[in-house]
């Protein structure tokens, strides 16, 4: 049954991701909004595979990399329908939805085992992962929306401008979703590490240990704090201010991944 | 049941011929009522734009006659000679003026490939022969069609997606930068055409402030009360330059209007935001390096004339995509048209075998004498509800039929066998 459900997940992803990419090259009208309603289907799909390992495990489904990972598509996706409705303005859908779907994929290669217990749980724990994971998938899509901006302006400055130049959103909406995009980040950045550091002071009466996560946590917080600062200023604004957030996403990828693995005493997966 | 057009456009005809058969709007109404009351057409449309001047109309009598009269009519009242339309006019019928009309919503018929404004000189003839009743079902249902094709080939291809003019490529290349223009304000030097040209322009697109500087102070005042923007002295140019987010050049002169360190200083007081810089000169008005300035776009008229060249290559190889939606849609048009043939078909057939059991009925009804007039009432009644339930209800199926091709072979043995007449030649 779960492996249906994760078959029929994936190809409903993979049909918003054709159909945003048909509405991005104009192939019919009317095919944007299929891709959204499909996106919709797609994460409520996906939420009902989250359920069934989270009712597996007992928890929110973050104590292995497949779980983390799914929930990190099923944010990112969610995140997007939000940014979607708000701006509305479906051409990042096409650049979105391949990051949804090989995430997903990606967490259902990994064998699922029932993890060992966590070392902490508890409502605060799971609200310092969900907050962080969401902070992730924010961040992921402003990097997306930064690439997309570098894209364009090199296009303009190079003056090639191809066939699908006349569909991308103009350069200021690609900054205005950016910065939203990381507005929300940072917001759900804040909450996760209010909530860890209450979740650590609870287990282990220990407000603050330098854990390589934690540190690392913080430079990432500065560097997109940073990014919202200088992008208000003369000489950051444009494309500087992308590159920034394109950088500092690979310091993301770099903490979820290495410093999880390998430096993190206190984090694994997320 | 036959649709018919006769027309001229710039394909066939010079603009002095096209200006002399043009109706405008009040001539257009009172040509089509006339086309009626004359007994020439049954519904009847005039499409008049700069490009063509088209009869549309469901004929009362035979099609040849129906056009002949129509290009009569044509000639009468334009007062011109019967010969000199000769060689200009087109004529279609059925199918091919459904065609002809969808594709000129379409815009592949208009002399810019793509162009927006003819379907809405479509949509306004329409509109008006419909409150003036000289329309009916037909003409209704092939100009619905007509705006509907204009719609989705405008949606579905890129054939009216991209800029044609070297002002309007500047403009939507603007519009990738900022977005929507309102909120935004543009500064034009020079009073010329181009700029002007390129004021209308951004006007239509919302923008919220313009400001128009010229070395002629008259001149520069003129097109700014023109297009109700600010006008702003020559000399006051380096102070005036931090304001815009658009700024469009087209002065004339050898000598470069904008440098470098002009546009960097303006860069700075602005805080860097955006600026697009639109050059119209010829020689080039702006130092070719300001566009290496940080989020300063700097296009001049060579770039923009290869896109608009682009965007031309690109609308063309749009027509076989836009073809389609059109016979799509003639198709559609065409399978309804014989579903209303189908229903005429059936109730002419009902007629006459109603006629034929009540003549079979008659003698072998006066033989039976002992019947009372409610028994032979009674056994024709039978008779024709058994004719509705063996042939009628079958051939009543037609219309529900989906594949076109079946519905006319259909349609064609029904008539063979029942020795129906044929539609009008």
């Amino acid at each position: 049954m779960a492996n249906y459900l994760m078959i029929l997940t994936a190809l409903v992803y993979a049909g918003s991701f054709g159909f945003y990419v048909g509405d991005l090259r104009g192939i019919r009208g009317g095919l944007g909004r299929v891709a959204t309603l499909l996106l919709a289907g797609g994460i409520f799909l996906h939420y009902l595979v989250l359920l069934q390992r989270s009712r597996w495990v007992h928890a929110v489904p973050y104590q292995d990399l497949y779980g983390s990972m799914s929930l990190f598509g099923w944010l990112l996706a969610l995140t997007y329908l939000g940014l979607e409705l708000i701006h509305r303005q479906r051409s990042v859908g096409a650049f979105v939805l391949p990051c949804v779907l090989l995430l997903f994929i990606s967490a259902n290669l990994f064998p699922a085992s029932i993890a060992s217990p966590a070392p902490a749980r508890g409502s605060l724990f799971a609200l310092h992962v969900t907050m962080s994971i969401l902070a992730y998938s924010a961040f992921a899509i402003s990097f997306v929306l930064s690439l997309m901006f570098l894209l364009q302006d090199r296009v303009l400055r190079g003056r090639s401008l191809g066939p699908m130049f006349w569909r991308f959103p103009a350069l200021e909406l690609l900054e205005q979703m950016s910065r939203t995009s990381v507005l929300v980040g940072l917001g759900s950045m804040s909450l996760g590490i209010i909530f860890g550091y209450m979740s650590a002071a609870k287990t282990n009466a220990n407000f603050w240990n330098a854990d390589a996560k934690n540190i690392v946590t913080l430079v990432i917080f500065g560097i997109y704090a940073a990014y919202l600062l200088l992008g208000r200023s003369a000489a950051w604004r444009g494309a500087r201010a992308s590159m920034l957030c394109v950088v500092n996403f690979v310091v993301v990828i770099l903490s979820y991944t290495v410093v999880n693995m390998y430096f993190s005493h206190y984090h694994r997966y997320f | 049941m036959e649709i018919v057009l006769i027309g001229l456009n710039h394909r066939t005809a010079s603009l002095e011929m096209r200006e002399r058969v043009a109706f405008n709007p009040e001539q257009a109404l009172r040509a089509s009522e006339e086309l009626r009351t004359r007994g020439i057409l049954e519904e009847s449309l005039v499409l008049s734009t700069c490009n063509r001047s088209e009869l549309y109309g469901v004929p009362v009598q035979t099609l040849t006659g129906t056009a002949d009269s129509l290009e009569g009519f044509l000639t009468t009242f334009h007062h011109l000679r019967a010969e000199e339309l000769d060689g200009f006019v087109y004529r279609h019928r059925d199918r091919d003026a459904v065609r002809h009309l969808f594709r000129v919503s379409a815009g592949l018929d208009s002399m810019m490939l793509g162009e927006a404004e003819i379907l809405g000189q479509v949509r306004e003839a329409y509109r008006a022969a419909l409150e003036h009743g000289a329309t009916g079902p037909v003409l209704n249902r092939m100009f619905q069609g007509a705006l509907e094709v204009g719609k989705r080939v405008r949606a579905e291809t890129e054939i009216g997606t991209r800029p044609m003019s070297v002002a309007s490529a500047g403009i939507r290349l603007a519009e990738k930068i900022f977005g929507k223009l309102r909120g935004h304000s543009a500064l034009i030097l020079g009073a010329g055409a181009m700029g002007e040209q390129a004021v209308v322009q951004l006007r239509d697109r919302g923008i919220s402030r313009v400001i128009v500087a010229n070395r002629s102070a008259e001149r520069g005042a003129e097109l700014a009360k023109r297009v109700n923007g600010d006008s702003v002295p020559w000399e006051g140019l380096p102070e005036v330059l931090r304001e815009p987010d658009i700024l469009v050049t087209s002065v004339g002169g050898n000598e470069r209007i904008l440098t470098r360190e002009m546009i960097a200083r303006a860069m700075e007081l602005r805080g860097n935001r955006s600026l697009f810089v639109i050059d119209l000169g010829m020689p080039r008005n702006v130092d070719g390096e300001v566009g290496s300035l940080y989020n300063v776009y700097l296009y001049n008229i060579d770039d923009l004339t290869e896109i608009v060249e682009q965007n031309k290559q690109a609308r063309a190889s749009e027509i076989p995509r836009a073809e389609e939606i059109i016979e799509e849609h003639v198709v559609k048009f065409h399978s309804w048209q014989t579903s209303l043939e189908a229903g005429a078909l059936v109730d002419e057939l009902r007629s006459k075998l109603r006629t034929e059991s009540a003549e079979f009925l008659r003698e072998p009804l006066q033989a039976m004498t002992h019947l009372s007039a409610a028994d032979r009432e009674r056994i024709t009644r039978i008779t024709e509800e058994l004719v509705e339930h063996l042939v009628l209800n079958r051939a009543e199926r037609l219309r529900e039929e989906r594949e076109l091709r079946r519905k006319l072979q259909n349609l064609e043995a029904l008539r063979d066998l029942f020795h129906l007449p044929r539609e009008k030649p």
